[in-house]
């Protein structure tokens, strides 16, 4: 397991040192003076001169990246064009919120994805099958922004339950965050259930379909020990993994919920940015994006080498 | 006689689909005596292992459908709902299979699968149940016992897996195992150490075998009495001895034949054809297109199983009691 | 599903992919057969339906739609269905089943374009890769990666950030951000034919590698790189409205599903048709393209038959 862990771990370093090549690519193609870009208000003629030398831009290619690189990996992720402050500061604060939702949507999505699949497999061709797999297409068809929009008009402004924008953290006010976070949970959560379920319940049938199952149920295991306590755990375990394959996903939805229900998140941050021309946020904020991505994938990667006992214990 | 240990009587399997029913098992009969082992060979296809499955009430029903008696202990198994049958399976009787290292959960150590079944079936402690499991393991043969049961299936060989497969299987002492295949699965020099040990625990617990193979090398070795099976049907029934040294059935004289070093040139026989898919079956007998003795009755009429010995019965118009 | 089945219970060998053979199948031609598969699917024929419909939509669209779509005040602003309008008007007054209509020409074109284009670039990239292993594959491979970590959304916003707004490059931005999947998929369907025989015959033989992947590899890899065609084209358009509804994509006044949403949001209250029609439109095609994928999925490849 340890040669699979560092196997993984020096995959990773790669996608991140191609990602961050790609993003410098991204970022040097933009048209326009990027120095003036940088500067923002606080032009001047030395000021310009200082960040071209200090950006490199006298020097190769790859010098600029090597100091771009040295920059990021320290922390610093320049300034808003905007406001001058500390890009780092910015994506941070936004950063958060965005955990919050995800993680509230992941909880959702499982929680809502698990017992639907199980159902399904379960009750394979039933109405139970095609009710659970039904659902799952149209909550994964339906496009995240609307689906917001929708829960908004009927939880907030039909039903007048909810909020329908505006976000407080969970530690500052804990039931007061939580209502806040129903419906877009609901909105991001649902679409993620409808990707898990359908693997639940194909990779449930899978397994059942397995020598081991029907060996053990001709030694006398019941029905529920054997789906639960047999089928469930090596079923779950591929589950596991596209869970985290999907993460990425997530996060794209999240770009889109955010802006729906007005939560002060990266994927807000970023578009506002892109809209204002503020280059050195949209960096900043993909940067981060796209490293937690990796970092879960990385994650899922070693949680499934970890369960799966042909690789733990070689 | 004394009673026996299990009783099938007029088994049919079949399966129902979209293009209709077809009959995968169709009226088989057989007895297994106590401490008896008896083996049901067979080509692939012939309905072996559909007919050892059904025993235990492990096919998929719908879209199959078992009919007829399974009589254990005096009571007909077939009609059992699942309690009643998960209460038999892996105690009173035990059934093996093809692949092994297929049959073990792959995220369960060993130790657990196999005190699991004990559990289930026998009222003890869990850390006596430990102990049991650590004794079983040894007594198959497994070294270093007290280590392994903490293993994970995949860091068994074949061999071994089938061993554990076998302890999992004697674990609460049944008074029938089921052996699908045992060995086919495994190398040739696995094969003969797994078949004695078998033999032994047989012997030793007086636990009476239903064998299953279509190597009729093994059951050669193995077992007391022969029932060979064709395109769902039993062809010829008859003691070990006979069987090899007056088969009644063309099937069985061709698949004795086939082993090799019973022709004296050292050449391979081989039966021409194959075995009918359950949606073309032949009229007459099922053998008929593959029978060199074949008579034109063979075609229109089907023969039923008689007796042609002392202790021995086979279905074909041609067999005569010096077969 | 019927299987044939010996008697031992095991599914007998038939040639894939017709694994259920009944006996009227038997001697039609191997589309035919393939027909038939996928019309026992009615998820997947429902969606075929749909995607017809929604083509017809865009392509007969000025004949289709009673009004210019982008004419504004030919109707009182904001009205809901009436038989005048019948998916009502938006707030300047402009009929929507007409911006309905029309919109689904950017939703198709968006969709079908990018696909190819990833498509194209994605399978070369894929075959490439496969077949000449090395150092090229791990390069190709380690660039795929690193452009499957970005969600689409965000690759597309920053693509855009450097090419500017525009259906032109939503297309761009979202080839781009499918160009992965294909490589990948291509790539592993490769290596597994790469080890048939017919292919090393083929290169003992003097064949050149160019025209063994072109005659030998790539036809053999074409049934799961439609599927994953299918299955993209409704994430394509999905991608396509998010972008438009953040107002990245085709400016206003033309018709977009997305940026039509975005617009409804505000009247949501008072006009709630506004927003939610061309929702309900957009969810009918990624809901019946969905299905269609599937159901391809489904009828090519048996092996993932449930």
């Amino acid at each position: 397991m340890f040669r699979f862990f560092l196997s993984r771990i020096a995959q990773t370093v790669a996608v991140l040192f191609t990602v961050s090549v790609i993003i410098f690519a991204l970022m040097r193609m933009i048209p326009g003076d990027p120095i003036l870009m940088m500067l923002g208000d606080d032009f001047s003629q030395d000021a310009y001169r200082r960040l071209q030398v200090k950006l490199g831009f006298d020097r190769s290619i790859v010098v600029q990246y090597l100091i771009w690189l040295g920059d990021i990996l320290r922390g610093d992720l320049g300034d808003s064009y905007l406001n001058q402050e500390p890009v780092r500061r910015l994506v941070w604060d936004a950063f958060v919120p965005t955990s919050v939702l995800v993680v509230a949507s992941l909880i959702v999505g499982v929680v809502i994805a698990l017992p639907s699949g199980i159902v399904a497999a379960m009750k394979k061709n039933s109405v139970w099958d095609w009710g659970s797999m039904g659902f799952a297409i149209f909550v994964y068809s339906m496009p995240g922004f609307w689906k917001g929009i929708i829960l908004i008009w009927i939880g907030s402004v039909y039903l007048g339950w909810f909020p329908a924008v505006g976000y407080v953290a969970p530690w500052q006010d804990f039931w007061g965050g939580l209502w806040r976070l129903v419906l877009p949970a609901i909105t991001l959560g649902t679409f993620f259930s409808g990707l898990v379920a359908r693997i639940v319940r194909s990779s449930l049938l899978e397994v059942l379909d397995q020598d081991y199952i029907k060996a053990a149920r001709a030694r006398g295991v019941r029905q529920q020990a054997l789906v639960y306590r047999h089928a469930l755990a090596n079923a779950l375990i591929p589950v596991v993994t596209v869970i985290g394959l999907q993460f990425g996903a997530l996060l794209g939805g999240a770009v889109l919920t955010e802006t729906v229900f007005g939560i002060p998140g990266m994927g807000r941050l970023t578009v506002a940015a892109i809209l204002n021309r503020d280059y050195a946020v949209v960096q900043g904020a993909i940067l981060l994006g796209v490293f937690a991505v990796v970092i879960v994938n990385l994650l899922v990667d070693l949680t499934y080498a970890f369960l799966n006992p042909r690789i733990r214990v070689a | 006689m004394a009673d026996p240990v299990l009783a099938v009587r007029d088994l049919v399997v079949e399966f129902v689909s979209d293009d209709g029913v077809a009959r995968a098992v169709d009226e088989v009969s057989f007895t297994v005596g106590r401490g008896e082992i008896v083996g049901l060979v067979g080509e692939s296809g012939a309905g072996k292992t559909l007919t050892s499955e059904a025993i235990l009430g492990l096919i998929r029903c719908p879209p199959g459908r078992v009919s007829g008696e399974v009589r254990f202990r005096g009571q007909n198994l077939l009609g059992a709902d699942e309690r009643a049958l998960a209460l038999i399976r892996g105690k009173d009787i035990a059934m093996i299979f093809q692949n092994p290292g297929a049959s073990l959960n792959p995220v369960m150590r060993i130790g657990r699968q196999l005190t699991e079944a004990m559990a289930i079936h026998l009222a003890e402690a869990r850390h006596r149940l430990r102990r049991r499991a650590v004794d079983v393991l040894t007594k198959v043969g497994i070294p270093s016992a007290a280590a392994r049961v903490r293993d994970y299936p995949h860091q068994f060989s074949g061999g071994m897996a089938q061993r554990v497969m076998i302890g999992m299987g004697i674990s609460c002492v049944p008074s029938l195992l089921i052996a699908d295949e045992p060995t086919t699965a495994l190398d040739v020099t696995i094969q003969a150490q797994v078949l004695a040990l078998i033999r032994q625990l047989a012997r030793e617990m007086g636990m009476a075998v239903l064998l299953v193979s279509h190597d009729l090398g093994i059951v050669s070795q193995m077992c007391h009495r022969v029932i060979v099976m064709y395109a769902g049907r039993i062809v010829e029934q008859a003691p070990v001895a006979t069987l090899f040294h007056a088969p009644a059935h063309p099937y069985t004289r061709a698949l004795i034949a086939c082993l090799p070093g019973r022709d004296g040139e050292g050449r391979l026989g081989a039966i021409p054809g194959m075995m009918p898919g359950l949606k073309a079956m032949p009229t007459g007998c099922r053998f008929h297109p593959r029978c060199d003795k074949a008579e034109p009755r063979c075609a229109t009429e089907e023969p039923k199983l008689r007796q042609v010995g002392a202790d021995q019965i086979a279905a074909c118009h041609l067999a005569k009691s010096d077969g | 599903m019927a299987q044939p089945l010996d008697a031992d219970g095991l599914a007998l060998p038939t040639a894939a992919p017709a694994a259920d053979l009944a006996a009227e199948d038997r001697g039609l031609t191997a589309a035919r057969r393939w027909w038939r598969r996928f019309a026992r699917n009615r998820g997947a024929v429902f969606g075929l339906a749909v995607f017809l419909a929604v083509v017809a939509m865009a392509a007969f669209a000025p004949v289709l739609s009673p009004y210019d779509p982008i004419a504004q005040g030919v109707g009182p602003p904001s009205q809901g269905p009436t038989w005048a309008h019948w998916a009502g008007t938006d707030s300047f007054g402009r009929d929507m089943l007409s911006r309905i209509i029309y919109g689904a020409r950017i939703a198709l074109v968006v969709g079908i374009v990018s696909v190819l284009l990833s498509m194209v670039i994605g399978v070369v990239l894929g075959l490439v890769a496969g077949y000449y292993g090395g150092w090229i594959d791990a390069v190709i491979m380690r660039v795929m990666d690193g452009l499957f970590a970005f969600p689409i959304i965000i690759l597309a916003i920053a693509m855009m950030a450097v090419m500017g707004f525009g259906v032109k490059n939503v297309i761009i931005a979202v080839a781009v951000g499918f160009i992965a999947p294909f490589a990948r998929v291509t790539r592993a369907d490769v290596l597994a034919v790469k080890e048939e025989p017919y292919i090393e015959a083929a290169r003992l033989g003097g064949v050149s590698s160019l025209a063994i992947i072109a005659r030998h590899v790539l036809p053999n890899v074409t049934a799961p790189i439609i599927v994953q065609a299918a299955l993209r084209v409704s994430g394509a358009i999905i991608t396509e409205s998010g972008l438009s509804f953040l107002g990245l994509g085709p400016p206003p006044p033309t018709p977009v599903w997305g940026s039509m949403i975005a617009e409804g949001r505000n009247f949501i209250v008072m006009a709630p048709h506004i927003s939610t029609i061309p929702g309900v439109a957009l969810m009918v095609t990624i809901v019946g393209l969905n299905l269609l994928g599937d159901g391809l999925r489904d009828t090519l490849d048996p092996r993932l038959r449930r």
